[in-house]
């Protein structure tokens, strides 16, 4: 390969004609940001295969035809987050987009293309947003030194709106369409200016989901609907969690209508055939022997075990400020409470499932993932093969919640594959789906507040015991530099066979409640208003820090702040003229702030939760629909895993297994939501999940409010307390 | 395998299939008509809902050898470009996030509001409510329909 240092831009743009002749850009964006230009090395790198790209590379591909039609690629897996919307919307905003002109299409994995195709952790917008306006700021210039060249006026002059150039001077006007051809010869500029965010037209209103015009009329969009001529279907009987595939009796399975074969790899049994139906009902006729564990496990052993870990000596320490055994020795108040949760499968509506096709030259995929390189690469590493020989075609996911950034399904789907030499379509049944593992992991937290006879939180301890949770604690978290002596540790119980992975706000999903509750409680110990008691806190912070502060303190300050201001905290009354039982909750996540407050109201004797008030700071809202909908549907989620979310387990079996004894919140229960944001010109953070970890606490301490009933385990139904009031 | 003469969005359709197979994986995996999701298998999440003579009906769990002569309508029949006013009122609520149970709920909106032209909010909610979306879009669902009746009732 040879390189041009001293050319370098020009190389990272690479314009070509397209049929009919218009522009096709495909932009390396991180040469568009790079401030120094790339050095001989790292132009080597980024253009080498992906194993050496990451960190560097980043491309995204735009392009322009004579009738003026922008196709905007977009790189990230879409699972309902609204990214395949809200990333040709930073485009668009930046090329002064028509944007009734512009078509939006699912890019496939591209590693030499693109960097972090991943759907996850809150991070496309952050990690993108400067990667995204660069490329259409890039392109718009290119269009306008066009249009100069044309004219013979100078480029300062022209201006951009809607899809069109103009020059004001003369009137003259030209559609990016009628430019395109002549905008690709242009030079790639080397330093776009970006736009002035009092300037955004898209960026910030409300746009509907590219995708609606398909969903609507039930197009084939999903990784379930991906059909192919000759396909084979495929499903799988997987053992319980621990167990062992002893003897498979497939007679009957074999012989019954349309079923093409019964291999088996691992300690899976795979059913193959012509159709769903069949291969389901095959499925069900597989007479297998499975091998027990030793010890299998049931929910009763995780309780047990709990009780053991929280008493550990062996605990981790996650972080340790000042003398916590001085602090508690000398208060004058100490307060103590353990907060449980159980396991949760992810249960996105489409389940599981993936298209592979094993051929001699290579592999082909197609289907639902969050990660599609991993994908890839974990096909590739079975086969044995290079990844360049593993194509990944993403569709549209039905959910996903953390549950598709693993490739086991996929690699089953290779495996399927492989064995009967035909493409095929891995299936999991609903059943499979939530007894098929990577759940939220089980957790249990203690906390320790000590306070002086002023009621200041003069020392903290929070113990998190978890089940295949890793670290289930966030220690730099609030109340991290505003406590002198605290002390955050956790102990891991890693042994069980249960699987666990990321669910939506992983390890926050639970720990925020647990964490907002207990401060709900300490702050009544120490005789204070619950956002008072935060607000202090903050401003302790503020003035004398504790050790490392990763959060920013002011950020939380006017979340919490603009919810008690909102919600009319402390003052608004109800019907019957006594205040409302109100609940505060606040939670650092995803780099987002989130606060909520929850309101509930007694109704025939009982609370009934009446409205959720919800103030996030997630810096710029690319679309208002999509944001809000997030917030919303975080606060439904939240609350219905908090109030229902069960899977329990018996010999290593889950006692769930579909949607008649796994509940999930329906419309009726769904209490009235408003959403805030803070408009501040931040850089964007997350929103898929920060606004998920408050809800639960914001529910919780309004209930306590109005009833006097505290709920420290989940799910709250299957609480004594919730039981009592419920 | 049985032969069988489906009558489906206003068109015939024959179907090869055993007595048994769920209209929903006919649809699907026979027809090509895949706007039916498949959510759960035991009529618990309405992804797979479509109109049987009208009425709402969960798929996943009617035997292809029930219909006879009953007839079919799926999401891709309501209207195949959208102008469905329920397809219309989902787009311009913007209900989708994932999207995937939307089909579902549009079918369950649809029946009610044939049913039901002026449904209040207790009845909307009666009836949503037997429909799951995972990704909580219920606000939107229950303002959609609201938005639906007014261009139904017109």
């Amino acid at each position: 390969m040879t390189t041009q240092p001293t050319n370098s831009r020009r190389n990272f743009l690479k314009v070509a004609a397209v049929t009919g002749g218009g522009l096709v850009l495909g932009f390396n964006w991180l040469e568009a940001e790079a401030a120094e230009p790339l050095t001989v090395e790292m132009m080597a790198a980024t253009n080498a295969p992906a194993a050496t790209t990451a960190g560097l590379g980043f491309n995204s591909y735009l392009s322009i035809d004579p009738q003026g039609i922008i196709t905007i690629l977009s790189p990230n897996p879409e699972v309902g987050q609204g990214i395949k919307t809200a990333f040709p919307i930073i485009v668009a905003e930046e090329l002064d987009a028509d944007w009734t002109k512009v078509v939006v299409e699912q890019a496939p994995l591209d590693t030499k293309k693109f960097e972090r195709q991943v759907a996850g952790g809150s991070g496309s917008i952050p990690h993108s947003w400067k990667r995204l306006r660069t490329a259409g700021a890039t392109a718009r210039q290119m269009l306008i030194e066009a249009a100069a060249k044309r004219w013979s006026v100078p480029a300062t002059e022209i201006t951009t709106e809607k899809g069109f150039v103009l020059h004001s001077a003369t009137g003259k006007k030209l559609s990016y369409g009628e430019l395109a051809t002549e905008a690709a010869q242009i030079p790639v500029p080397t330093d776009v200016k970006l736009k002035d965010q009092k300037d955004f037209k898209l960026i910030g209103s409300t746009i509907k989901n590219v995708d609606n015009p398909k969903i609507i009329t039930g197009k084939p969009l999903f990784g379930l609907d991906f059909y192919r001529e000759g396909m084979l279907f495929a499903m799988l009987q997987r053992p319980a969690f621990g167990y062992k595939l002893k003897s498979v009796d497939s007679k009957v399975a074999k012989a019954m209508s349309g079923i093409v074969d019964v291999v088996t790899f691992g300690n899976n049994v795979a059913v193959v055939g012509k159709s769903t139906w069949q291969v389901k009902k095959a499925k069900d006729a597989l007479k297998i022997e499975w091998e027990k564990p030793a010890v299998s496990e049931s929910t009763a052993d995780h309780n047990r075990l709990f009780k053991e870990l929280l008493d550990s000596k062996e605990a981790t320490v996650r972080r340790k400020d000042g003398d916590v055994d001085a602090a508690f020795k000398s208060a004058a108040k100490v307060v103590t409470a353990e907060y449980q949760c159980p396991f949760l499968p992810h249960n996105p509506l489409e389940p599981m499932n993936f298209f592979a096709h094993v051929r001699p030259d290579g592999v082909e995929l197609v289907g639902p993932t969050q990660t599609p390189e991993l994908a890839r690469n974990e096909t590739a590493k079975l086969l044995g093969i290079s990844p360049d020989n593993v194509t990944v075609q993403l569709t549209r996911m039905g959910g996903g919640f953390g549950r598709r950034l693993k490739a086991d399904y996929v690699i089953e789907a290779v495996q399927v594959s492989k064995l009967v030499n035909a493409p095929v379509k891995l299936i999991w049944t609903r059943e499979d789906d939530m007894t098929g593992g990577s759940y939220r992991p089980a957790v249990r937290y203690r906390f320790e507040a000590a306070l002086d006879a002023q009621g200041n939180m003069i020392g903290y301890k929070l113990r998190g015991v978890g089940m295949n949770a890793g670290n289930p604690t966030r220690e730099d978290n609030f109340p991290a530099g505003a406590v002198d002596n605290l002390l955050v540790d956790s102990v891991d119980y890693n042994k069980t066979p249960i699987t666990t992975g990321p669910w939506r706000a992983p390890i926050t999903n639970f720990l925020a409640f647990a964490e907002q509750s207990f401060f709900d409680e300490v702050a009544l110990a120490a005789g204070k208003d619950p956002v008072q008691f935060r607000l202090e806190l903050l401003d302790k912070a503020k003035q004398k820090p504790v050790g490392a502060v990763k959060y920013d303190l002011d950020r939380m300050k006017i979340v919490i702040q603009t919810a008690a201001e909102k919600a009319g905290w402390g003052t608004k009354k109800g019907a019957d003229g006594k205040l409302l039982a109100q609940g505060f909750s606040v939670y650092f996540s995803h780099r987002s702030y989130v606060a909520q407050i929850g309101e509930v109201v007694i109704q025939k004797g009982k609370p009934v939760l009446q409205k959720v008030y919800s103030v996030a700071d997630c810096g710029v809202v690319v679309n208002q629909s999509g944001a809000r909908q997030q917030v919303t549907g975080c606060i439904v989620d939240g609350i219905g895993h908090a109030m229902y979310g069960n899977l329990t387990f018996k010999d290593g079996v889950p006692d769930q297994k579909n949607f008649n004894d796994y509940r999930l919140i329906r419309l009726h229960e769904i209490p009235q939501v408003e959403v805030h944001f803070i408009d501040n010109g931040i850089e964007p953070t997350g929103l898929g999940e920060p606004s998920l970890p408050p809800a639960a606490a914001a529910v919780a301490n309004a209930i306590f409010k109005a009833t006097g009933k505290r709920l420290r385990n989940q799910p709250f139904v299957e609480e004594e307390a919730f039981k009592g009031i419920s | 395998m049985a032969v069988y003469n489906l009558q489906i969005n206003g068109r015939r359709y024959q179907a090869d299939v055993e007595p048994d197979t769920p209209i929903l994986w006919v649809l699907r995996d026979h027809l090509g008509l895949v706007g039916t999701k498949y959510g759960c298998g035991i009529a618990q999440c309405g992804a797979c809902t479509i109109h049987l003579n009208g009425e709402a009906t969960r798929s996943c769990v009617l035997p292809v050898s029930a219909i006879g002569t009953q007839k079919i309508t799926t999401i891709e029949g309501l209207s195949a470009t959208g102008t469905h006013p329920v397809q219309q009122a989902w787009n311009e609520v913007d209900v989708p996030q994932c999207g995937y149970c939307q089909a579902g709920q549009i079918m369950t909106a649809a029946a009610l509001l044939k049913r039901n032209p002026k449904p209040t909010t207790a009845e909307i909610d009666a009836t949503m409510t037997g429909n799951l979306c995972r990704c909580g879009t219920y606000h939107r669902i229950r303002e959609a329909v609201k938005v639906a009746a007014t261009k139904t009732a017109k």
